[in-house]
C-alpha cells in the first residue's frame, strides 16, 4: 500500500461554479481534468495525504494585506474568500504540525494582486499567498518567509506587497518580461530602499526547458535560500511554464515540475496560473502532489511529451548561466546596493500607472516610503482610478519603529478629506485597520 | 410473508413479517466457522410450523464475504491492470498474480497506447496452467472509456471460469479502488456462489421455492442472480441492516443519529430527513479500500460487554471485550454489571456484579450505586464523543463549488434512535448526555433482521457525456452510445434515470415503486481557444435507500398482496 513519506495536506477547491466570464481561461472547467486525474490516481486515499475543506478568510485577513478601493466587497467575490481561505487552511495545518507540507490547489489565483486593489489584474483580485503569510505571521509569530514564484508570469503583485519588507524574500522565476505579460520582473528590480535584495527576479528566455528551470533552482534559488534562512518557504506554483500552455512560450514538463518541487522542498505550495487544462494541469498537479508527499513520480509523463523536441538550445543554456551570475552578484552585493539607494534624504518616492487588464481599470499611484534603518518603513500611497475613485492608503509595517508609527499616524490624521474620498490606515503592530471617509467625518 | 435474517458477530437474528406484523422472531448463536449451519438453523427456527406457501421472499445479510477477506481465505485471482501516465500501476499490486500490461487511456478516455493481445494471451495461458480459475481486469479511466477492459476481458474469457471487469462494478473514478474492488469480487465469487446455492437448495428441501435476496452495505438488497455478478457487494451489510430497521420509525425531517449498541461495539449512522447518509467512496475492509457503495457507518469499541477499567483515577470503557459480563459468568466488570447493580436488568448474578464493582466504588470513593452510574455515564460519554467525531468528519467533508461551500450548513442531530441488546437502558441514560430527544427503536432486539426483510432494492448509475467527442458512457450499464453534439444536461438526466430504472428492475426492484433521484449533475462548457467545442456532463443517480412499499410502521403490518 502506498504511504506518503511526508505527511502532506491538500486543499482542493476547483470552484466548479465560478468563472471570470464563460470563455475566459479562468473558468469552471479549469480544474475538471485535474480532478479526474487526482481522483483516478486515488491520491486522496494515500496514507499520509490529508484533504481539508477550505476555511473562508475574513475581511480582517484581507485588510491585513490589502487596501481595497473602496472596500473588500467591491473587489472580491465569494470565490476569492474561499481560495484565499484554502491557502490559509493549508498554512494552519502546516503550522499546527498536522502535516509536514501542504498544497492549496485552489482557484482563482492571486499573484498579480498588488497591495492596493481596484479590481482584477492578470485574473487576480486579492493575493492569496500574502493573505496566508500575514495571517501566519499574526497567529503563529512567523517572521522570515521566502516566496518562490514559479508561475510563468512575473509575480508583480506579490513583489509589490513585499517590495519594502526585508523579512520576506520574494524570488520570481518567469518568462522574460519583454516577451510576456505583465512586462516586468527584470534583474534590476531588487526591492525598495529598506529591503534591497529581498526581491529577486530571474527572467528566463522563451523556450527554456527542464534543464534551465532545474539549473535555476539548484544554482540560484537554493543558495540564496540557504543564505536567507527562512522559517517558511512558500511556492507560488503556477503551471504555465508547461510546453502545452496556450498563453506562454516555455518548455517545462510535468516531471520537471515534480523535480522542481522535490528540490525546493517548500513548506506550502499554492496554485497560481496554468491554462493548459487538459495537456498540463492534470499531470503537473499530480506531479507536485507526488513530489510533496515524497512518492515516486517517474511514471508521470505526458502522453505527447517529446524530450528532444522540447530540449533548450545551447544558446538558451548560456543565457541562463549568465543570468545566474548576475542574480548571485546582486544578492551578494545587496548591502552595498542598499547604501547607494539610501543616500537620498528621509523619504523615497515613486509614481506608477497600473493597468488592470482583467477589469479594464487604470490606476495612478504615488508612493512615499520613509527610509528607515530600524524597520521596513512607514508607507504612504495616494491612489486613484477611473472606475473606483481615489484614496490615501497608509501602511505601518509589522515591526515598525516608534518614529515610523508616528509618521504613519501623522499621515493618516493630517490628510484632508476634501482631497481623498477615503483615507485608510493599516496599523500592523496593532493589527488594526482604520478608515476615515467623507460622509462619516 | 418475508423472512429477514441477519448474521451478527454473536447472534443471528431472524424475523418473519407479514400482514399481521412480526409473526415470529428468533435468535440463534452464530458460529463463524459453521456459517451455513448457522444460517440454516436460523431459517429452520423462524419457519418452524409456518406454511411454506405463505413465504414469498427471503432476505439475507451474512458475514460470509467479510470473513473470507478478513481471514485472508481468498483463492488466487489473476489481476490484469493497465495504467497510463501517473502513479506506476506496479505500486497498486494487490495479490500474487498481478500483471501490469500495456495499454493506456487519458483522462477523457482517449487511447494513448493500445493493448498488446499477445501479452495478455500469454499471461492467461500461464495463469491457466498454474490453476488460477478467476480473473479481474481493471484499467485506468475505464469508466470514461471501457474499451481496453472489454478487449482484455474478451481475450481472457476462454481461459477462466469467470472474469470480473472493473468498469461494470462501479462508475466512479479511482483506479486503485477499482483494482481492489475487481479483485475482491473475483476472490469471493466462488465461495459466495456455492454458499447461496446451498442455501437455496436447503430452502427447496423445506418446500420453500422463493426468491433469495441479499442485503448490501448501502441498505438495499439485490437478487441472488444479481449478487453473482457483484458478490463483493455483500460485504459488511450488517450495520446497514440495523439502520434499515430503525428507518421505519425515524423522523421524516431533521438529522437523526442511529446507535446500534451491541455487546462488543456501538455502530453509528446518520439519517437526514429520514434517508441514510452514504459513505463518500466505498467500503474499507482490512487493508482494502473499495468502490463498494455503503451507508456511512462508524464502529467504536463500546458495548454492554466492554471491559471497564480504572486508569489514573478515572473510568474507561472498552475498546475490547473479554467475554460476557461478570454477572453472566465472564471475567471482568462491564457496563452490563453496572445495569445489574442498578437493577436495570433481568437475569444475571447480581452478587457477582456487586463483588466486581466494589473495588471500583472504593477507589472512586463512591457508593456502589453511584459507581455503577459512573460506569454507565462513562459509556454514554464515550459513545457521544464518538458520535461527535463522526459528525465533525461529515461536516468537514470537502466540497467543490462556491455554492456548496457558502450555503452548506453543518448537520447537527436532533434525535437519537437506539437499538441492540442494551438499547432501553442506554436510551434513558443517553438522554441526559444529549440536548435532543432519544428513543428506542421498536423491536430493538431484532430490528436488524426486520431492516433486512424490509429493505428495498437499490442501485446507482454514473453517466459521463462528452458532446465534443459525441459519446455518452455509463460504464456500469455496458453503455457506450453515440450522442448528438446538441445533447443537453436534461437529456443526460433522462438517460441516466432510464438506465437506473432498468437496472433497479433487473436487480429485483418493484417497477411501480421506484424512488429515483439524481444526486449529482454537473455540466461544463469545454472551451478550446475562444470557442465552445462541447459540453462535459456528469450525472449520478440512485435509488434512494429506503423500505419497500406497503410496510406500515404504525401497525407494524406488511400490506402487500404479493408478499
Amino acid at each position: 500500500m502506498l504511504r506518503a513519506k511526508n505527511k502532506t495536506g491538500l486543499v482542493f477547491f476547483p470552484a466548479f461554479d465560478w468563472a471570470i466570464s464563460p470563455t475566459h481561461p479562468e473558468r469552471e472547467e479549469r480544474l475538471l481534468y485535474t480532478q479526474d486525474q487526482v481522483f483516478e490516481e486515488g491520491l486522496l486515499d494515500i496514507e499520509g495525504i490529508f484533504e481539508y475543506k477550505p476555511d473562508l478568510v475574513t475581511v480582517k485577513d484581507v485588510q491585513r494585506v490589502h487596501f481595497c478601493i473602496p472596500d473588500p466587497w467591491a473587489v472580491m467575490t465569494e470565490s476569492h474568500f474561499i481560495s484565499a481561505g484554502g491557502a490559509k487552511t493549508i498554512g494552519m495545518a502546516v503550522m499546527d504540525g498536522k502535516v509536514d507540507r501542504g498544497f492549496a490547489l485552489v482557484r482563482p489565483p492571486g499573484h498579480h494582486a498588488n497591495r492596493v486593489v481596484h479590481g482584477a489584474r492578470g485574473f487576480c483580485n486579492v493575493n492569496i499567498e500574502a493573505i496566508m503569510i500575514e495571517y501566519l505571521r499574526r497567529a503563529y509569530g512567523v517572521d522570515r518567509v521566502a516566496i518562490v514564484d514559479t508561475d510563468c508570469h512575473h509575480g508583480d503583485g506579490t513583489q509589490d506587497i513585499y517590495w519594502h519588507d526585508p523579512d520576506t524574500l520574494f524570488i520570481s522565476i518567469h518568462q522574460d518580461g519583454r516577451t510576456l505579460y505583465p512586462g516586468s520582473g527584470f534583474l534590476n528590480e531588487n526591492g525598495g530602499p529598506n529591503a534591497v535584495g529581498s526581491t529577486i527576479n530571474i527572467p528566463l528566455p522563451p523556450h527554456t526547458s527542464d534543464e534551465g528551470f532545474l539549473y535555476t533552482i539548484k544554482e540560484m534559488v537554493l543558495p540564496i535560500l540557504q543564505d536567507f534562512k527562512p522559517q517558511l518557504i512558500i511556492n507560488s506554483a503556477g503551471q504555465d511554464n508547461h510546453y502545452s500552455d496556450p498563453i506562454t512560450n516555455m518548455n517545462f514538463s510535468a516531471r520537471g515540475y515534480a523535480q522542481l518541487t522535490d528540490l525546493l522542498q517548500a513548506d506550502i505550495a499554492v496554485l497560481e496560473g496554468g491554462y493548459s487544462i487538459e495537456g498540463a494541469l492534470p499531470y503537473v498537479n499530480t506531479g507536485i502532489i507526488l513530489a510533496m508527499a515524497g512518492l515516486d513520480y517517474n511514471h508521470l509523463v505526458e502522453p505527447d511529451y517529446d524530450e528532444e523536441r522540447y530540449r533548450q538550445t545551447s544558446e538558451t543554456t548560456r543565457y541562463i548561466e549568465q543570468t545566474g551570475v548576475r542574480v548571485l552578484k546582486n544578492w551578494q552585493q545587496r548591502r552595498r546596493l542598499a547604501e547607494e539607494m539610501r543616500v537620498q534624504p528621509q523619504c523615497s518616492h515613486r509614481s506608477r500607472r497600473i493597468f488592470y487588464d482583467t477589469d479594464n481599470i487604470y490606476e495612478v499611484q504615488s508612493e512615499t516610503i520613509r527610509v528607515c534603518e530600524e524597520c521596513a518603513g512607514a508607507l504612504r500611497i495616494e491612489t486613484s482610478s477611473d472606475k473606483r475613485g481615489n484614496a490615501l492608503a497608509v501602511h505601518i509595517p509589522r515591526k515598525a519603529c516608534h518614529t515610523c508609527k508616528e509618521q504613519g499616524y501623522q499621515w493618516y490624521e493630517s490628510a484632508k478629506l476634501d482631497l481623498f474620498e477615503r483615507i485608510h490606515l493599516q496599523d500592523r503592530p496593532e493589527d488594526k485597520y482604520l478608515v476615515r471617509q467623507r460622509n462619516s467625518a | 410473508m418475508i423472512i429477514g435474517l441477519d448474521v451478527g458477530g454473536t447472534h443471528t437474528d431472524a424475523v418473519l413479517i407479514g400482514h399481521e406484523g412480526i409473526e415470529k422472531e428468533v435468535k440463534v448463536p452464530t458460529d463463524e466457522t459453521q456459517l451455513f449451519q448457522t444460517v440454516t438453523a436460523g431459517l429452520e427456527e423462524v419457519t418452524a410450523g409456518v406454511d411454506p406457501k405463505m413465504i414469498r421472499r427471503v432476505v439475507l445479510s451474512t458475514t460470509l464475504a467479510a470473513n473470507l477477506i478478513v481471514q485472508r481465505k481468498l483463492p488466487p485471482v489473476g489481476m490484469i491492470v493497465a495504467g497510463g501516465p501517473g502513479i506506476d500501476p506496479e505500486l497498486f499490486c494487490i495479490n500474487d498474480c498481478y500483471y501490469a500490461v500495456k495499454g493506456a487511456m487519458d483522462h477523457r478516455g482517449r487511447e494513448l497506447a493500445a493493448i498488446d493481445e499477445d501479452q495478455i494471451r500469454q499471461i492467461a495461458e500461464e495463469l491457466q496452467k498454474s490453476g488460477v480459475r478467476y480473473a479481474g481486469v481493471a484499467t485506468k479511466f475505464s469508466v470514461h472509456n471501457p474499451e481496453h477492459e472489454n478487449q482484455i476481458a474478451d481475450i481472457l474469457a476462454p481461459y477462466f471460469e469467470r472474469v470480473f471487469i472493473g468498469h461494470q462494478l462501479s462508475g466512479n473514478l479511482n483506479f486503485p479502488r477499482r483494482i481492489t474492488t475487481t479483485y475482491l469480487n473475483a476472490a469471493v465469487y466462488p465461495v459466495h456462489k456455492e454458499f447461496f446455492e446451498a442455501v437455496k437448495q436447503s430452502l427447496l428441501q423445506k418446500g420453500l421455492d422463493v426468491p433469495i435476496r441479499i442485503l448490501k452495505p448501502d441498505g438495499g438488497n439485490m437478487s441472488f442472480d444479481s449478487s453473482v455478478d457483484h458478490p463483493a457487494m455483500t460485504i459488511l451489510s450488517g450495520p446497514s441492516a440495523s439502520v434499515m430497521g430503525a428507518l421505519a420509525y425515524a423522523p421524516k425531517s431533521g438529522v437523526t443519529l442511529v446507535l446500534d449498541i451491541g455487546g462488543t461495539t456501538t455502530d453509528m449512522a446518520i439519517l437526514i430527513d429520514g434517508v441514510p447518509l452514504l459513505a463518500p467512496q466505498g467500503i474499507e475492509i482490512g487493508p482494502y479500500k473499495t468502490l463498494i457503495r455503503a451507508l456511512r457507518t462508524q464502529s467504536m469499541g463500546v458495548g454492554g460487554d466492554s471491559v471497564v477499567r480504572l486508569v489514573d483515577g478515572g473510568l474507561t470503557v472498552g475498546p475490547e471485550r473479554q467475554g460476557r459480563a461478570l454477572a453472566f459468568g465472564g471475567p471482568v466488570v462491564t457496563p452490563t454489571d453496572a445495569f445489574c447493580v442498578l437493577g436495570l436488568m433481568a437475569g444475571g448474578d447480581r452478587n457477582r456484579a456487586v463483588e466486581g464493582l466494589t473495588p471500583i466504588a472504593e477507589a472512586l470513593n463512591l457508593s456502589l450505586e453511584k459507581a455503577a452510574l459512573a460506569i454507565f455515564d462513562q459509556a454514554c460519554a464515550q459513545i457521544m464523543a464518538g458520535a461527535r467525531e463522526m459528525i465533525d468528519r461529515i461536516n468537514s467533508k470537502p466540497v467543490y463549488t462556491v455554492h456548496e461551500l457558502w450555503e452548506g450548513s453543518a448537520i447537527k442531530p436532533r434525535h437519537i434512535m437506539v437499538l441492540g441488546g442494551p438499547a432501553p437502558q442506554f436510551a434513558e441514560r443517553l438522554a441526559t448526555h444529549f440536548d435532543g430527544s432519544v428513543s428506542v427503536v421498536p423491536h430493538w432486539q431484532v430490528a436488524n433482521a426486520l431492516g433486512c426483510a424490509l429493505a428495498r432494492t437499490t442501485s446507482e448509475v454514473t453517466l459521463f457525456a462528452d458532446t465534443a467527442q459525441q459519446v455518452a458512457v455509463a460504464s456500469g450499464e455496458h453503455l457506450t452510445r453515440e450522442i448528438s453534439n446538441r445533447f443537453t444536461l436534461d437529456d443526460a438526466r433522462e438517460l441516466a434515470l432510464q438506465l437506473l430504472r432498468e437496472k433497479a428492475v433487473r436487480r429485483g426492484a418493484n417497477p411501480d415503486y421506484l424512488d429515483l433521484e439524481v444526486i449529482e449533475a454537473y455540466q461544463f462548457n469545454m472551451i478550446r481557444g475562444f470557442h465552445t467545442i462541447g459540453k462535459n456532463i456528469r450525472i449520478r443517480a440512485q435509488v434512494k435507500p429506503g423500505l419497500i412499499q406497503g410496510y406500515d410502521p404504525v401497525s407494524g403490518k406488511l400490506q402487500r398482496e404479493d408478499l
